[in-house]
């Protein structure tokens, strides 16, 4: 198979211009004509639904959560970039597509980079025409901050809740479009297959998860938002319920997926506390911007954070990284904190962590300062922990956060099925092996409000509307297939519970795909993996029944679809033979400990194709090429 | 969203907001009414029986006067008492099953048992015209063909029963003017983070200054401080 | 720490429900609520019972998805805290608790815990927006916003649409969320246009809903987890009554 990425020519500032203009339209009296499926209202399936709705065509929207105003981009906290340059500190569209390209170890796609930077600005402007509360200073202006991986202030917020803020304005969009009755709402539904017709995405297939009703809709194109698969590690920053089985199934129907060996460890999450813990919560990585990361110097030191004095602290980032500090991208600052705690060096119960301590910033800027920046945020860990962080420095430690990889689309957003589109972090397109932090609210919403409703409507326009029934005789099967899978795990009865398994495979997972990774832990893993699968069919305890509320049966089918993946992430991350970005092979690094990248050999996108279950997936690549930064050694010395 | 055209008059009956808005604007009529009752009632202290004797015979000599205030009164009273009723039907439909465990957090015992105090003081305020405007209830003590008001009150409140019941009414008018207060200002869209804690405290104030001045009479009467 | 929970269970919205005694041991201080639930729910799975249903998703205070009464307090005891961040180090063994779901007509349960809550999401469908399509927006920084005004709309802003509110208010309103939606789009310029429009399409709704009316009880405000104030529901009360009385029906200015 080859992959036609379709990504247009010429100069790299005019290629979204021009691709735009290529584009074919579909005339506005026939957009209400067409059917489209937005599954996912996050970021990305909001804003699209919202803005294909106000551009005339039939929409229908499902999420699994009770409302779409609860998709998992609400927890994001510390902001969205745009190069706006209100800062007037030599920020603009081409250094935020540099900066991208860069803090993403060169494995992202140039040309949507690019894109992104540039429609980063309309965002903003959408955002705060909506009413998205960002900060602002006392002139009224808005206000920017900086972040990690960045040298310039680019990153609107609203407080802590950016994400929540942001998702807010694309959930009141959309629920002004289910008012005028363009958007057709089902909350508590689940997507559960795709439907594939001539090779064409023509529908799904959907289990509405407070009857257990299994049915199917039709349209003429579909938008999976669904995000990320950061949930197959058992504990990460993801919601209980984020999961990875709309994109999955559409692997299963043909779609690729590529890279999913790039995962983000995220730097600054509150330290695991015991065997029952559920989930792990983020701090923002605006803390960075104030907060200093430091261990005791000395191996073993387990005095109380105030008695060990400052001779004898390690702040390794900014010892280590003179140029960025504490602002360090996430995979770096991720990694270092690993090798700090394998020195022996980490604090906490568990020496699972290191201080993120405020004290000095305090002691600049004022405790007002430091509460009106992140009131919230200590709040929240002071909840958690029990600790006040405005007297005991915070203890962090990485945890999975975000998936770079994703279901494979060309620049249009199309996956390999036609009609299939992948918007958010549930695509793979633009954060290369690393996303930078405030970049994932960016390029939700990017793909949603102003890439989507451009490149659907060139797909529409090729395509007559038919009013495709569901009687198809393909939906017909799809459903058979959903139920027959659901028969399958009720009647398991076996001795182990879901959470059970879940957790074991989120072990094997960490230990051996996560923060770094070796050929022969991934070839453990791969061995493992399997065989918990295996155990899984045999032996797992699936209470209830399908016609009911049955949350069990929910988690039962998204932890059944990690296994399946966990093992394709390992198998990509034992087929990539170097260190880029958020995958760190420990054979592939420099001197001093940072990722070497191979570009001779793996400067692609590593796409794979199903091959049905008996068969490994069949890997496609993708060509990277770097017309305008060219690869180097990241260095945020 | 302008498109879709709202039928205004019963826009307005069916959204409590506006129901309470009625709560609030006759509930200022009826404090004003307090104040200007309490006033005149204060005048039994003067030494003299024939002051506030003066004082009722004043407020009747005009019938037209009367009656405008009697009817504004009783209209403020009604449309009080409507809107309440239909305010506590909302609240009976609006949690057909309740709590098997329920703890009050924020709210306070005036505010709970507005429903109980307005119908107690509602009963009070009948059973208050009757005995010192109609006479039905103790026969009215006369000076000469003019109902003696000084006398009156001294020979009802030296029944211990009527006494009482006025004393309980007070208390709970108390209470009721408390809430009552502050949340009118709150239902008409009046708030301030740093105001509001201040009419808060001047309701509670204003509300006990109000109850004492009314219970100071049957308490003066009973140990003989009137008489 | 041993606890004894009293859990509310009801097979589906039509069934009776029924408070059932649970003996859990084992608890560490360091879980949240919603984990020692998930343990109890381990161990009913195991034993072949049926686990107790309730809702949650980001277990970071956020989503709102979460929520039910522990002894009667929305969320549990902890203020400004929603039930998935409460910790159970704020309990102490040997105690006794009580969990209910919300309780409103407007919010009918699902099964055990878990509550509809779509009423809330007709309430913002009303009216609770900016009417403006992708595409056609100024430049963000062409309208200043006074700093201050920016505050007032984030702190209604942050309201997580968990219910709590409604589920805790004597009356069953819901006052506090649409006081908070129509007061975060209300202080704003780009929220004038239709201020009118929609104070009274959201209050118009919630009534539909049977969210009822505030009498100003402020339990809604003692157990909101992101400490939006009774101050929302006097914004919306002088937006509706300007709307209602004041410009009868035309844009405001």
């Amino acid at each position: 198979m080859e992959l036609d990425a379709k990504i247009p020519s010429g100069p790299i500032e005019d290629r979204w211009d021009n691709h735009k203009f290529n584009l074919k339209l579909v005339n506005p009296a026939n957009k209400r004509k067409y059917n489209i499926i937005v599954v996912g209202t996050g970021l990305a399936g909001g804003s699209a639904a919202a803005s294909l709705a106000e551009l005339g065509y039939n929409v229908k929207s499902f999420c699994y959560q009770d409302s779409p105003r609860r998709a998992h981009s609400i927890a994001a906290q510390g902001g969205i970039n745009a190069a706006k340059n209100y800062k007037n500190d030599g920020d603009s569209v081409y250094r935020l597509f540099y900066d991208t390209v860069k803090g993403g170890d060169f494995r992202s796609r140039e040309s949507n980079v690019y894109r992104l930077a540039q429609v980063s600005v309309n965002i903003i402007d959408q955002c705060v025409a909506q009413g998205v509360p960002f900060a602002r200073e006392y002139g009224g202006l808005l206000d920017n901050r900086s972040f990690g991986g960045a040298q310039v202030s680019r990153t609107f917020y609203a407080r802590g809740q950016t994400g929540q803020q942001l998702l807010l304005g694309a959930y009141q969009a959309l629920q002004r479009q289910v008012s005028a009755g363009q958007v057709k709402m089902y909350p508590r539904h689940e997507m559960l297959d795709l439907v594939v017709i001539d090779g064409r995405a023509r529908g799904i297939t959907v289990r509405d998860l407070f009857t257990g009703e299994v049915a199917s809709h039709a349209a003429d194109a579909v938008v999976l938002a669904t995000g990320g698969y950061g949930n197959a590690y058992y504990l990460s920053t993801n919601a209980r319920g984020c999961n990875a089985t709309a994109v999955w199934r559409a692997y299963k129907k043909g779609a690729l997926f590529a890279n999913p060996c790039y995962t983000q460890i995220h730097p600054t999450c509150i330290p695991v506390s015991g065997e029952y813990q559920s989930k792990l919560t983020l701090m923002s990585e605006s803390l960075r911007n104030d907060g200093r990361i430091w261990v005791p110097a000395k191996i073993g030191d387990k005095r109380r954070p105030a008695q060990i004095p400052e001779a004898e602290r390690d702040y390794y980032l900014e010892r280590k990284y003179p140029a960025f500090g504490n602002l360090v991208p996430r995979d770096v600052a991720s990694r270092n904190a690993k090798s700090v705690c394998d020195e022996g060096r980490g604090v906490g119960p568990s020496g699972l962590g290191v201080y993120l301590d405020f004290a000095e910033a305090m002691q600049r800027l004022g405790h007002h300062v430091i509460a009106e920046r992140y009131g919230n945020l200590f709040e929240m860990y002071e909840r958690i922990t029990g600790e006040d962080p405005y007297s005991v420095p915070m203890r962090i430690y990485p945890a999975t956060h975000y998936t770079m990889g994703g279901l494979w689309v060309d620049y249009n957003l199309m996956s390999t099925i036609p009609g299939l589109y992948v918007a958010g972090e549930a695509n793979f397109s633009d954060h290369g092996a690393n996303r930078l932090g405030a970049s994932a609210l960016m390029q939700g919403l990017a793909d949603g409000y102003f890439v989507l409703p451009y490149t659907i409507g060139d797909f529409l326009a090729s395509h007559r509307p038919d009013q495709l029934g569901v009687d198809h005789p393909a939906f017909k099967e799809a459903e058979q297939g959903v139920n027959a899978r659901t028969r399958q795990l009720l009647g398991i009865q076996g001795k182990r519970t879901i959470d059970s398994f879940h957790r074991e495979l989120g072990k094997i997972l960490w230990e051996h795909c996560g923060m770094s990774r070796t050929e022969q832990g991934l070839k453990d893993a791969l061995g493992m993996i399997p065989e918990l699968r295996e155990e899984f069919w045999k032996d797992v305890r699936v209470p209830g029944e399908n016609e009911e509320f049955n949350q069990n049966l929910e988690r039962a089918g998204r932890v059944a679809d990690f296994f399946e993946l966990g093992e394709l992430i390992c198998r990509d991350a034992l087929e990539r033979s170097e260190s880029c970005g958020g995958h760190f092979r420990e054979e592939y690094q420099t001197p001093e400990g940072e990722a070497l990248r191979n570009d001779d050999e793996y400067s692609y996108v590593a796409a794979w194709q199903y091959q049905g279950d008996s068969a490994p997936p069949a890997l496609v690549k993708e060509h990277l090429d770097f017309e305008y930064v060219h690869p180097s050694q990241r260095s945020y010395k | 969203m302008s498109a879709i055209a709202i039928n205004r008059t019963t826009f307005f009956c069916r959204t409590p907001v506006a129901k309470k808005v009625v709560m609030a604007v006759t509930g200022v009529i009826l404090f004003g009414y307090l104040i200007g009752h309490l006033a005149g009632n204060l005048l039994i202290y003067s030494g003299n029986p024939a002051a506030i004797n003066r004082y009722a015979e004043l407020l009747h000599a005009s019938p037209p006067m009367l009656w405008t205030a009697r009817i504004v009164l009783l209209v403020a009273v009604i449309l009080h008492i409507i809107a309440a009723a239909q305010l506590w039907l909302l609240k009976r439909r609006a949690r057909p099953v309740g709590y098997c465990r329920k703890e009050e957090t924020g709210s306070n015992y005036a505010s709970r048992t507005m429903i109980w105090s307005g119908p107690i003081i509602a009963l009070f305020v009948i059973f208050h015209v009757l005995h010192l405007t109609a006479g039905k209830i103790v026969p009215l003590a006369m000076a000469g063909h003019e109902p003696d008001v000084y006398h009156s009150v001294i020979d009802g409140f030296r029944v211990p029963m009527i006494s009482a019941f006025y004393i309980l009414a007070m208390v709970l008018l108390c209470l009721h003017l408390y809430h009552g207060l502050w949340s009118m200002f709150q239902s008409v869209g009046v708030s301030h983070p740093r105001y509001t804690p201040l009419l808060k405290r001047f309701a509670a104030t204003f509300a006990f200054i109000l109850a004492i001045g009314f219970i100071s009479i049957p308490v003066s009467v009973m140990i003989g401080i009137i008489r | 720490m041993k606890l004894t929970l009293h859990i509310w269970r009801q097979a589906n919205s039509t069934a009776p429900g029924r408070m059932v005694k649970y003996e859990v041991d084992d608890v560490s201080e360091h879980m949240s609520f919603l984990e020692m639930l998930d343990v109890l729910n381990e161990k009913l799975t195991l034993k072949g019972e049926d686990p107790i249903a309730f809702d949650s998703d980001c277990r970071e205070g956020i989503c709102g998805t979460c929520g039910f009464m522990v002894n009667g307090v929305a969320h549990g005891p902890l203020p400004k805290t929603t039930v998935c961040q409460l910790h159970m180090r704020h309990f102490k063994d040997g105690d006794v608790l009580y969990l209910e779901p919300w309780r409103t007509r407007a919010f009918p349960v699902i099964k055990d815990l878990a509550v509809d809550r779509s009423a809330l999401d007709r309430i913002v469908a009303a009216g609770g927006f900016v009417s403006i399509d992708t595409g056609a927006a100024p430049d963000a920084n062409a309208i200043p916003v006074p700093k201050e005004r920016a505050e007032i709309s984030m702190d209604a802003a942050a309201c997580i649409g968990c219910g709590a509110c409604a589920a805790m208010c004597p009356n069953g309103s819901a006052s506090l969320f649409t006081g908070a939606k129509i007061t975060h789009l209300g202080v704003l310029p780009q929220g004038q246009p239709e201020r009118n429009e929609r104070a009274l399409r959201m209050v118009a709704q919630a009534t539909e809903e049977g969210l009822s009316y505030c009498s100003n009880h402020g339990e809604c405000e003692a157990v909101c987890p992101k400490g939006i104030t009774l101050e929302v529901i006097a914004r919306m009360n002088r937006h509706y009554i300007k709307a209602e009385w004041v410009d009868r029906g035309q844009p405001a200015e």
